[in-house]
């Protein structure tokens, strides 16, 4: 069954056509790349996708649901989560508090209980404590849990960024450019830890990358973005063969 | 014919907001900052010229220009002194409370040595009334003078921003400071150069307004630098047109609702007008919208 | 590591609530001493209506990142909303401190609720916009009840906005609010332990909701809206409940400090404009987002024109200069650098000094 399903999806800035008639499909628990040159409109797609823009044409089917032109709040809460290209972590907050913030929807307690600490707060509190440690571990920050999230080293924050989308429980998760600004070592590391999370937690996901050995490391399908057209979709290895697709990246 | 005088002397009264909020627009421009002192160097020049035409009874005109460059002076060692090491502080609010601060220095020095009460200001303009449609229309000297010293200003600034180097230099650091840098021009210069600009013009400003309302105090620069901050924010901080219909307008709305509405709750109605601009267009009437890229 | 760190978390909290009944306990021996000027014991009540102002303006200023130059204004409407009460209930609730709370909590609401309103349309503007519409709201507020009248009489209560003759009052009827005269016949019921006891309940509402849900969904808003939003968190309810919260312990504030005078009118310096600059000082120089830090700089700030007393005419002066001085030296990157070095040099010479013994 598709998890996500993306039809004839369009948007204009202007006169331009930054995303037109995108289609995709993602299916449960695969991992996904979306690839092109820059300026391809690859970061639209994603911005379409969470509700940042609404399409002018087009419609989103997540896991059966019709979210096209929801809310961004609502589109998180059906179920897509994601990283930005640009981190953007809650940089006076700790580094578990950046997790505990994206659990904000999944334990609940009211205002009031928060504030003379009833029960009800003590319980829910303690439950996202370790919930999030929990995810922290996954990620390897456990050790970094009481650090402000601005004194993480780069790497670090970019993990970071994807244990707070995690928390919101998502059913698919947007990674645009995890491994951008990583050396070679952290790369791989940064692969090993998305292979995981994915077999982990069954998670589908769709990602950005300008990392090809990242991309062919661990999508099992691609689509290739090129001024706002699909260029190209399908398995891995054959797109990355096609000559269309190193063209578009090579130049003529 | 008294909705016709009332217009005049919104007109003149708005143009006074207008000379005001340009000093108050171009500072926020290029410094990014909102200057709450700027209203106290409206009365700084004008208690200059009240010093010399009154206390040493010298030529009005000589007077004016001696304030023109006393708070052209001011502006710039403020900016050195109390702004300047702040310009890459952490928070912004740093230098808004030191600007407060700024403030209530210079409305307490001009209190020791003026004292509180109001004093009488005599008028600069010696023009006399114009009056129109048989004498019952009549526009005062000081509106006249007023309105063209603000079509004169708003003329001349316009030709400087967009003729001169230091204009264009001007523009460049209000848009980005680091690439202004990078192309070679003097940033501290340039900003030191508005804050000159700004305030001389406060100077004229405070002739002009204590010339219509003939007293003077402490107090006087406080609330019309808050309202031509208004209006700043009214035309779109940043714009010398905006400044300009943002003086204007909230001139005419001021006189009017004094006029038709009650005196008493005139500011309130400037204030909710402005609301409502802001709310239908966030960045006033001529300003830029700019959205965050993510 | 993570035991330490709540330990730590309730010892600040052990800490900024210690000082404030620290603080209380030495003023009240001190008083029964008769160590205590007349002038400072005058002080005392809007010393305590400062710093609930300040803590709750920091809410805004500081864990919810925007920045208001309105607050006085909300203190205003608990002013005028919890002394009329006072004055309308004088003959049926006659124990003159359960009117004062019941008061307070009217003024809290009351506020809180106009903050709410004026919070649902302008919190969308941002940063220095939202400042100026703030202030904007402020000196409405400030100018409205500037041209209210009200009396009662035994046909109940009347209202006009000309003056007091056009209320019609019946000849048993009292004037309660006079145009630009103000308020009039209030009790003076506040004193300093209600005071302190309004500014133990504003620290104990302001820091358990820091440490809630709410809080840290208010601070993410602060840290980054647009990833705040893509985790799922209502950006309109936090920043209506964090300046509703804000705008309601100003109004408590308010309502208390109505209490602290026979007659009150709004005026630029205590209600308006003029008022929420100084709060924005005292948030400021004590450390945006650091409550205990308002607090304190509530105090040193309000005593320092106090004891320049002597100075009489020159003190404003010199408090305009410390004020300058101080941000100077707290917020530029070179003093900031200058201290950095200082603090070093200061820790190596005491490890010097360890070493040698």
């Amino acid at each position: 069954m598709a998890m996500l399903e993306v039809t004839n999806l369009s948007i204009s800035f202007g006169g331009l056509r930054a995303v037109d008639d995108f289609n995709i499909t993602i299916k449960e628990g695969e991992l996904y790349g979306l690839i092109g040159p820059n300026g391809a409109g690859k970061t639209t797609v994603f911005n379409l996708l969470t509700g940042v823009y609404k399409p002018n044409e087009g419609h989103v089917v997540l896991d059966g649901k019709d979210i096209t032109g929801k809310r961004i709040i609502d589109i998180n809460r059906t179920g897509i989560a994601r990283t930005f290209q640009n981190i953007r972590l809650f940089k006076d907050l700790t580094v578990q508090e950046n997790v505990m913030v994206g659990l904000h929807n999944q334990i609940t307690y009211p205002t009031l209980a928060g504030i003379f600490k009833l029960p009800s707060y003590r319980k829910a509190e303690k439950e996202m404590r370790e919930r999030s440690m929990e995810l922290l571990e996954v990620f390897g920050l456990q050790e970094e849990a009481n650090t402000l999230a601005s004194n993480l080293p780069y790497g670090k924050q970019r993990k970071l960024e994807i244990a707070r989308a995690m928390a919101t429980n998502p059913k698919l998760l947007l990674l645009d450019e995890p491994a951008a600004g990583m050396n070679p070592n952290e790369t791989i590391e940064l692969m090993e830890t998305i292979r995981f999370v994915r077999d982990h937690f069954k998670m589908t996901i769709l990602l950005i990358e300008h990392d090809m050995k990242l991309v062919s490391g661990i999508c099992e399908n691609l689509t290739v973005l090129n001024f706002g057209h699909v260029l190209c979709q399908g398995e891995t290895k054959e797109v990355l063969n096609n000559p269309e697709v190193i063209k578009a990246y090579l130049g003529e | 014919m008294s909705f016709l005088t009332y217009i005049i002397n919104g007109i003149s009264l708005g143009s006074v907001y207008a000379i005001i909020a340009l000093g108050y627009s171009m500072v926020y421009g290029i410094a990014k900052m909102l200057n709450f002192a700027h209203g106290d160097v409206i009365m700084v020049g004008a208690f200059v010229v009240y010093s010399m035409t009154s206390k040493m009874g010298l030529n009005p005109l000589l007077a004016i220009v001696c304030a023109m460059v006393f708070c052209t002076l001011l502006g710039m060692a403020i900016e050195k002194v109390a702004y300047k090491p702040l310009r890459n502080a952490t928070s912004s609010l740093a230098v808004l409370i030191t600007a407060i601060g700024v403030s209530y220095f210079l409305q307490n020095i001009a209190l020791i040595i003026f004292g509180s009460d109001p004093k009488a200001f005599t008028s600069v303009v010696t023009m006399e009334p114009i009056k129109l449609a048989g004498g019952e229309l009549t526009i005062s000297g000081e509106a006249v003078v007023t309105i063209l010293t603000c079509i004169v200003i708003m003329v001349g600034l316009t030709l400087f921003i967009n003729k001169t180097k230091a204009g264009q230099a001007m523009l460049a650091v209000s848009e980005d400071k680091g690439a202004a840098a990078l192309m070679g021009i003097n940033v501290n210069g340039t900003i030191a150069l508005t804050f000159a600009i700004g305030s001389a013009l406060a100077a004229i400003a405070g002739v002009l307004l204590c010339s219509a309302y003939p007293s003077i105090s402490p107090y006087t620069g406080a609330m019309p630098g808050i309202k031509a901050f208004v209006a700043a924010v009214f035309g779109g901080i940043g714009s010398i047109p905006g400044a300009l219909i943002g003086g204007i307008l909230l001139g005419l709305i001021e006189i009017l609702s004094k006029a038709y509405i009650s005196s008493q709750l005139s500011d309130a109605i400037v204030f909710a007008v402005l609301i409502v601009v802001l709310l239908v267009r966030p960045t006033g009437i001529l300003g830029k919208q700019i959205q965050e890229k993510v | 590591m993570k035991k330490l760190k709540m330990k730590e978390d309730t010892k600040n909290l052990l800490i900024t609530y210690g000082i404030v009944i620290g603080a209380y306990i030495i003023m009240e021996i001190m008083m029964a001493l008769g160590l205590v000027s007349y002038q400072i014991q005058g002080l005392l009540v809007p010393l305590c209506y400062y710093v609930v102002l300040a803590v709750s303006l920091n809410l805004t200023v500081g864990i919810l990142g925007e920045l208001s130059l309105g607050h006085a204004g909300f203190a205003c409407v608990g002013v005028f909303s919890g002394t009329v009460f006072s004055i309308c209930m004088q003959d049926v609730i006659t124990v003159g401190w359960v009117r004062l709370v019941i008061a307070i909590i009217i003024g809290a609401v009351c506020a809180g609720i106009i903050g709410f309103l004026i919070g649902l349309p302008v919190l969308r503007l941002k940063g220095d916009y939202l400042a100026i519409v703030t202030l904007a709201f402020c000196e409405i507020i400030k100018n409205v009840v500037n041209v209210i009248y009200l009396g009662k009489d035994s046909a109940g209560i009347h209202f006009s906005m000309t003056d007091t003759a056009s209320l019609g009052l019946a000849e048993d009827g009292m004037v309660i609010i006079k145009g630009p005269q103000g308020v009039t016949g209030m009790t003076k019921d506040a004193n300093f332990t209600i005071g302190i006891i309004l500014i133990l309940i504003t620290l104990f509402v302001v820091l358990n909701l820091i440490k809630s849900r709410d809080g840290r969904a208010i601070m993410a808003i602060r840290d980054n809206l647009i990833a705040a939003e893509s985790v799922g968190i209502n950006i309109t309810k936090y920043k209506l409940m964090a300046f509703s919260i804000s705008a309601a312990l100003a109004g408590a504030a308010g309502a208390f400090y109505g209490h602290n005078f026979s007659t009150l009118n709004a005026s630029t310096n205590n209600l308006g404009y003029n008022m929420s600059i100084l709060i924005l000082v005292f948030v400021v120089l004590g450390g945006i987002g650091n409550i205990r830090g308002s607090i304190i700089a509530a105090v040193i700030l309000t005593l320092i024109p106090e004891l320049l007393r002597e100075f009489s005419e020159y003190r404003l002066l010199i408090y305009s200069i410390i004020l300058i001085g101080m941000m100077l030296f707290n917020w530029s990157p070179k003093a900031q650098e200058w201290k950095a070095v200082m603090k070093e040099r200061f820790l190596k010479k005491r490890k010097n000094e360890k070493e040698v013994q």
